[in-house]
């Protein structure tokens, strides 16, 4: 219960960082990766800015024993680098640059975007679901190590 | 937050492929009501500043529904978006979150260029 209440606010802090920084608009986002057009840099300083704060809240947070409503902490283990990932990564920033969409701004808009991004949604989930399907021993990306 | 209470990354594709089957978590509750905060957030932001913000698309359903498949093929395969690797994995000094970072921008940049100005489509 506590923890799908701290779910729920960190979800809530989450969305809000994205559209107050105008991350949730794909107009914007596709005018940031156009860097040799209509370019918005803006969004450097978007991610930049979450990148320092995580990097520094994490320093504090990993210092903990054990997380506050759990009794390990949940991260990523592997360190090889591997075709798969960047094949991967490479598909997903090309889905990025088509749609404007990426996972979090798209569920963020799910209720305000119209039927496009419910279409995005959809295809997202399907090809999700579709690599899980069809690649049972997929890496599990939570594995504790602490 | 997410990691100092309950101990997780906020990796936005990763919560949502938590949630679906095969997987059919157990812990579902905490992805469903972190999905929820966040789809409330823009609602939110609406009221206090007496405007919504209506997100603009660059396409049709079709369009979106393509990059949407391509997404979260992507996502899965690499394991990990913008807020899994891009900002926690980087946050942690992963080496596989900086590689796919740099990756994902690459081919986001690439891609808007093709589509564009060498393609010349949308806005």
């Amino acid at each position: 219960m506590m923890r799908a209440l701290a779910g729920l606010l960190a979800g809530l802090v989450f969305g809000l960082g994205l559209v107050i920084s105008g991350m949730s608009n794909p107009a914007k986002v596709l005018n940031f990766l156009d860097i040799t057009g209509t370019w918005d840099p803006s969004l450097i300083f978007v991610m930049g800015g979450a990148l320092v704060v995580t990097f520094i809240g994490f320093r504090f947070v990993l210092g903990m024993s054990e997380p506050v409503l759990d009794t390990q902490f949940h991260l990523p283990t592997r360190s090889d680098i591997d075709m798969q990932l960047v094949a991967g990564a490479a598909l997903f920033g090309i889905g990025w640059g088509i749609g404007g969409y990426c996972p979090g701004p798209a569920v963020t808009s799910a209720t305000l975007g119209g039927w496009p991004t419910l279409a995005f949604l959809g295809g997202m989930i399907a090809g999700m679901i579709a690599v899980r399907i069809l690649q049972p021993r997929s890496l599990s990306p939570a594995t504790i190590v602490r | 937050m997410l990691l100092a209470l309950n101990g997780r990354i906020a990796g936005i594709s990763g919560i949502v492929k938590g949630l679906l089957p095969p997987d059919g978590a157990t812990d579902a509750a905490w992805r469903i009501c972190f999905v929820v905060g966040m789809v409330v957030a823009p609602w939110l932001v609406g009221l206090v500043t007496g405007e919504l913000a209506v997100p603009a698309v660059p396409g049709n359903g079709l369009w979106m529904a393509v990059a949407g498949v391509v997404v979260g093929v992507g996502t899965a395969l690499g394991g990990g978006c913008t807020s899994g690797h891009g900002v926690c994995g980087m946050a942690r000094l992963s080496g596989r979150s900086i590689v796919a970072t740099l990756t994902f921008m690459a081919t986001g940049v690439i891609t808007v260029f093709v589509v564009r100005h060498l393609l010349g489509w949308g806005s």
